[in-house]
């Protein structure tokens, strides 16, 4: 009999900090204590708390353990599963005040700060059932809304009550997806499709990646309801080839679920047919554009096609096809189990139920986040986030990806939701949130995503393919101190433009790095163009290095740390940095033990 | 798989496999696994209780677990039962014959097995 249970984090995150070694070293362990019948080790999807990776929480107890190694392993099998000791060093214990000692047993996950605030629907199963195993899906409630879809609900009733639920499209765009569904079914065809986006492009975002890894039997079954919904037998969940987990646990499960016929003919002996193919993508970023990515999957070159027609009329192999981000479709079965109230009730007015966001950057805990609609910036950074590490000023939020704006200090009591981010110029996206201090310069930043959309851009349209390169070229004469304020005015007037005149989202959303940064940060641009100074001292071409002669004390450790050799002085003398020399790599001042040197 | 009997049958089976992650649990039963408690017998009594909550049909209520040395030694096995709004029960020479009482009277009908107990019940 299984007393308790050691469940261990197999996310991508978890894994690359050596997850794998664990789950064998907790197995032969408890195998040696002679637990074996007593203890079950279990591998699932994301926790969310990446940053302290790999993670182990050791059920009943709910206890949490974090950056666990393998020398750990026999000592939290000792201690607390043998003699129900908590392994106090290890025990994850930030409830947001001091801990006493004899507490710490009793502080379960849902206590600590970061999990305390967040809300998992879309997440549920994320960290707490095994990915690879139906049966423990099913344990959670898992296919019961694709019965009951099947058995007691017409197309129509299923459609309306996600339509009642409020539910809209996670992947960045916002659009309802019960409108969406509609849409489709109201088209007659031979033939329509299913599609799940799993092509997460956004630098920085994980949150398809972790669902799908964490829980891919919810996927497998929202696809099916959805096809149920409109009218489609045939499903494609188009993923990219850079997630194996995801792809590997994915495969698993949609073989699982046809064994147990779940996907295939005659579901639930209802006459519904359904199955699922999966499709790898190869990374291309404009993939992830609905058009360009049922072009991949029709097998030519990923490249957009305008609108109208929609998907919904003609959409994959020129059927009508609904297409739904991995997110949107992991919030289905619960809508259908729990009802539309279940979900509506959380969130804003207009945007209902929860939203996952990545957190990363410049934030004490880097990991997977799910809120309700309408918490704070300020909540989801300070409290669940743990705040910028360092002691550094919180400067910016960048949201959205290279589609996305950027939120300043000054609008961090804004509420999450769709409308509050557009209305200041902002965007959802599919969740990535980057989090940047006062030492990222903004300048910088709208040039990294440029580069990243003239890299991705496919060259289909000139708007996007030759407007994103000379804006980024502009960027480059910005940061280089070359620039003029006609050029500032120029970039925003080629900004508009490209946002006016490209053909798909990529191109249309492009520009709005720039437009973000120019509205909250101009300041930071004139002083790029007009004073030649990079105030973050990030950009190089405008930084010197300088020694402060009375605070030098000669000790020559910068002049021996410099790889170009240019600090020249004598020992207990006051040296100095010839800045024709200088490459600016910063190594003297992270050194310098006087705090001699500055930037200038 | 062609009926939800059949999802419902897989659903019940699995549900007691899981329901330990839940953590929501109205009763925690610790019971003292430290090297006394051990020497005492206290692993065949964590094994009863473990396997009798699951054959009752408590697993979602309660939970069982292990803690360290309680202090008084002489007692072992020791078995605490905690529970939200009542005072902390504890029994003690526990063995897996008395955990098949405190299962059915006191986690089932919630009635303390004052007989076991060196707490006033």
């Amino acid at each position: 009999m299984i007393r308790s249970q050691v469940l261990i984090c197999g996310g991508t995150g978890c894994t690359s900090s050596g997850s794998t070694v664990l789950v064998e070293e907790f197995e032969n362990q408890i195998a040696d204590k002679g637990l074996a019948e007593e203890v079950k080790v279990v591998k699932t999807g994301c926790f969310g708390l990446c940053a302290l990776g790999p993670v182990v929480i050791i059920y009943p107890d709910g206890t949490f353990y974090s950056k666990v190694k393998k020398e750990d392993v026999e000592e939290i099998v000792s201690e607390h599963l043998l003699k129900g000791r908590v392994v106090e060093r290890l025990a994850y214990t930030d409830v947001g005040h001091e801990v006493k000692e004899e507490d710490i047993k009793n502080i379960s996950l849902n206590d600590t700060t970061f999990y305390k605030a967040q809300k998992r629907v879309a997440l549920r199963n994320c960290g707490v059932i095994d990915p690879e195993s139906i049966d423990e899906y099913i344990a959670m409630d898992g296919y019961a809304a694709l019965g009951k879809v099947l058995t007691e609900m017409t197309p129509e009733q299923v459609i309306q009550v996600i339509k009642d639920s409020g539910l809209r499209g996670r992947g960045g765009g916002g659009f309802p997806t019960g409108l969406k569904w509609e849409f489709t079914s109201k088209n007659q065809a031979d033939q329509k499709y299913v599609v799940c986006n799993a092509d997460e492009g956004d630098p920085g975002a994980f949150m398809d990646r972790s669902v799908l890894e964490g829980d891919p039997h919810c996927i497998v079954e929202a696809m099916a309801i959805c096809g149920y919904a409109t009218g489609a037998t045939e499903g494609y969940v188009y993923v990219r080839a850079e997630y194996p987990i995801a792809v590997a646990r994915l495969k698993k499960a949609i073989k699982d679920a046809r064994e147990y016929g779940l996907l295939g003919k005659n579901i639930f002996d209802s006459g519904f047919d359904f199955n699922l193919h999966i499709r790898l993508g190869a990374g291309a970023f404009v993939c992830g554009e609905e058009t360009a990515l049922m072009t991949s999957i029709e097998g030519n070159r990923g490249e957009p096609r305008p609108r109208p027609p929609y998907p919904a009329v003609k959409g994959l192999f020129g059927k009508p096809t609904t297409e739904n981000n991995v997110e949107t479709f992991a919030n289905i079965p619960q809508i259908i189990f729990k009802g539309a109230d279940f979900f509506n009730s959380m969130g804003t007015e207009k945007s209902k139920g929860t939203k996952v966001f990545a957190l990363g950057g410049k934030i004490k805990n880097t990991g997977l986040v799910e809120i309700p609609m309408g918490t704070t910036l300020r909540d989801i950074i300070e409290v669940i986030g743990g705040g910028v590490p360092n002691g550094k000023k919180f400067k910016a939020a960048q949201t959205g990806g290279p589609s996305g704006g950027c939120i300043p200090a000054s609008l961090m009591d804004t509420e999450i939701d769709y409308d509050n981010l557009t209305a200041i110029g902002c965007m959802m996206g599919s969740g990535g949130l980057i989090v940047m201090d006062e030492d990222n310069c903004m300048v910088d930043i709208a040039k990294f995503f440029l580069n990243f959309t003239v890299d991705e851009s496919c060259g289909k349209c000139s708007p996007c393919r030759i407007g994103t390169k000379r804006m980024l070229e502009m960027l480059d004469k910005i940061t280089e101190g070359k620039a003029t304020l006609e050029d500032l005015d120029e970039l925003e007037k080629l900004a508009y433009y490209i946002k006016e005149n490209s053909l798909c989202g990529l191109g249309q959303t492009a520009p709005n790095p720039v437009l973000a940064t120019l509205r909250f940060f101009k300041d930071e641009y004139i002083a790029h163009i007009v004073d030649k100074k990079c105030p973050a001292g990030v950009c190089k071409a405008l930084l010197n290095f300088k020694i402060e002669a009375d605070k030098c004390k000669g000790c020559t450790l910068c002049a021996k740390k410099c790889p170009v050799g240019a600090i020249v002085g004598t020992v207990k003398n006051p040296h100095t940095i010839d800045t024709a020399k200088c490459i600016k790599c910063g190594v003297c001042m992270s050194n310098c033990k006087f705090d001699a040197i500055i930037k200038g | 798989m062609k009926s939800l009997a059949e999802l419902a049958a897989i659903r019940e089976k699995m549900q007691n496999k899981v329901v330990i992650r839940d953590g929501s649990s109205e009763i925690r039963v610790v019971v003292g696994m430290a090297t006394c408690g051990i020497a005492a017998g206290a692993r065949p009594v964590l094994n009863a209780f473990v396997e009798g909550v699951n054959e009752a049909g408590l697993a979602d209520k309660v939970a069982v677990t292990q803690t360290g040395c309680i202090g008084v030694c002489q007692f072992e096995p020791i078995v605490e039962v905690f529970e939200a709004g009542k005072e902390k029960v504890t029994y003690a020479h526990m063995d897996a014959e008395k955990v098949k009482r405190v299962i059915q009277e006191h986690l089932k009908n919630g009635k303390p097995v004052a007989e076991y107990a060196i707490t006033n019940v």
